[in-house]
């Protein structure tokens, strides 16, 4: 399947990466050249193959459910760009 | 001090032939003096250094022996070290001082080690030439027109060129075993699960791996044995017990049966990098192990698989850097959505956003199916290759790379031809399997790697094959010119 520039440039809002408007055909094609590529599986047959997430098919673990973490709100905000009051600041999203 | 190996080292501590603190201003005299050709520290930390090292001497002389106390090493840039910057290469967390320390910082500062820096590296472990780096590239010591390999391609050059006797590293798809083999150092990526990836910077969290870099099997051993271990704090940790990988070192290779994939010694393999592999197998063998053909007929499919599986993963794991918490933010933001897209944009290279874009596209609605899926189906039948392998043969064998080190900006223009790089080592990757590279010679002036692959949970067979090929040949022992000094 060939990528359309549109589709890339959707993906890219999808990511929020911001593609400059000179660069989005370059950036197209060598994301074309990569998919081109990776078509080559469509051609594998994988009729009844359980997909594979880990290695060594392991599952889960899971621990008991208790409080294990102390509050290091100042040390995680200490190295935020933007922080007021203990809160992370960002621009005005509600009008 | 340079020219000893890590267990000379331990010997001369505590034998009071030299402290600790001198064995480090040696080193850290060498980085300043040396590094400045090979760019391999994007960070060194004099002060701490110097501050480890006297610890390291005190409880060196309350008695304390551990096998890596008051060894200095060096830390690839991607696992957190607390209080000291970690870039993982890139402008997006070029301003990044972790406020925790990754498992595998901690363990080793526990054991005694002392770091000396951070080493560069390809931005976000992405590359196999250590060219995304946003401190610049690496340069092989060998050959300093040459690449060192990637992406843990600053701590291989720092290792062959004797500014640290010991490195760590992290291997997603070869970035442990490709830079080992262009700069003629041993590398060993483990199973996956084996060494705890918390506090290492995420790429593709199913391959990641963090392992030793060193001159040696026998220095490998002594490095992975405080790497390793259960962590409850990553959850995809194994509980498996660990075993002393120094022990079986000497283990006689008689018996041994090593499978030569045929497809590893096919078209695109260099012919002078074939040769030198076939002159290390054939010390193996005249060690009593027999070389067996074998067949692992999805090689081929490992590429595509892989540059569907680790793509979607990283496009997962780099939606974090948002802006917000931590990294970097792009200056005057509109609006949120200008914060977002501008903060990546800006603080994101090249391969690393197309990583994104093409992760996030194999993710999309209506593409899952035909492409993490698939990829997902065909990473089974790629670990069947392994096991059904291994139903025959104990060790698998063949070169790490299609080449040895090629020319700074060869491949830069083309991510294709770099992906091939790769060709030998990502299927490991896939399959979960430990793997290893040791030198095995030159090919017209530069390291060609022995690649060595066994069985989940087998590192200790392969440092063992690796040590006694060491017994028998002297490639890793060889010094860069650089390095001689």
């Amino acid at each position: 399947m060939t990528v359309k520039q549109d589709e890339i440039e959707k993906i890219a809002e999808l990511a929020r990466v911001r593609i400059a408007p000179e660069e989005a055909a370059e950036v197209t094609a060598r994301i074309a050249n990569i998919l081109t590529l990776v078509d080559q599986l469509q051609a594998v047959d994988t009729d009844g193959v359980e997909p594979m997430a880990n290695p060594l098919d392991a599952v889960q673990r899971l621990r008991a459910d208790a409080v294990t973490e102390i509050n290091q709100r100042e040390a995680f905000q200490a190295i935020a760009p933007a922080v007021e009051n203990g809160l992370y600041l960002v621009p005005k999203v509600i009008e | 001090m340079h020219e000893l190996s890590v267990a000379q080292l331990s010997l001369g501590l505590r034998q009071k032939q030299f402290s600790s603190l001198e064995l480090t201003r040696s080193y850290l005299d060498r980085i300043r003096t040396l590094d400045g050709q090979y760019n391999s520290f994007v960070t060194v930390d004099e002060e701490g250094a110097l501050a480890a090292a006297a610890v390291a001497d005190a409880r060196l002389a309350a008695g304390e022996a551990g096998p890596l106390l008051g060894i200095p090493l060096a830390h690839k840039d991607i696992f957190c070290t607390r209080g000291i910057r970690t870039s993982c290469g890139s402008r997006m967390l070029d301003n990044f001082v972790p406020p925790y320390d990754a498992t595998v910082t901690a363990r080793l500062r526990d054991a005694g080690t002392v770091m000396l820096g951070k080493t560069n590296m390809d931005e976000f472990a992405m590359g196999s030439s250590n060219e995304s780096s946003f401190y610049g590239p690496v340069h092989n010591p060998w050959r300093l027109d040459c690449v060192p390999g990637g992406s843990s391609g600053g701590s291989a050059a720092a290792v062959a060129a004797r500014l640290a006797p010991l490195a760590t590293g992290t291997d997603t798809g070869g970035s442990i075993r490709q830079p080992a083999a262009f700069c003629g150092i041993t590398g060993l990526k483990p199973t996956y699960g084996r060494v705890s990836r918390l506090g290492m910077v995420a790429f593709a969290s199913s391959l990641d791996q963090g392992g030793p870099m060193a001159r040696s099997a026998e220095d490998c051993a002594l490095l992975l044995n405080a790497m390793a271990g259960f962590d409850p704090l990553d959850s995809t940790s194994s509980e498996l017990p660990v075993e002393d990988y120094s022990a079986g070192l000497q283990q006689p290779l008689a018996g041994l049966r090593i499978g030569l994939p045929r497809e590893y010694f096919g078209q695109g393999l260099d012919a002078a990098t074939g040769e030198r592999v076939h002159a290390a197998l054939a010390l193996l063998e005249q060690q009593g192990a027999t070389l067996v053909d074998i067949s692992l007929p999805h090689t081929g499919l490992s590429i595509p698989t892989y540059y569907i599986i680790a793509p979607a993963e990283a496009s997962t794991n780099l939606s974090r850097f948002d802006g917000v918490r931590y990294g970097y933010r792009c200056a005057q933001p509109q609006d949120l959505r200008d914060l977002y897209t501008r903060s990546r944009q800006e603080g994101f290279g090249d391969e690393v956003k197309r990583r994104i874009l093409v992760g996030t596209y194999a993710l999309s609605a209506g593409y899952y199916d035909a492409y993490y899926k698939k990829a997902q189906q065909v990473r089974r039948l790629i670990r069947q290759d392994f096991l059904d392998a291994f139903g025959s043969v104990d060790v698998i064998a063949g070169p790490t790379t299609p080449g040895p080190a090629f020319a700074l900006g060869a491949k830069g223009s083309d991510p294709l031809a770099m992906y091939l790089e790769d060709v030998y080592t990502l299927a490991v990757n896939l399959a979960g399997l430990p793997g290893m590279s040791v030198p095995a010679g030159m090919a017209d002036g530069r390291p060609v790697g022995l690649q060595l692959i066994g069985q989940h949970f087998q590192e200790a067979r392969l440092l063992n094959v690796g040590y006694q090929l060491q017994q028998v040949s002297d490639w890793h022992s060889q010094v860069p010119a650089g390095g001689e000094q």
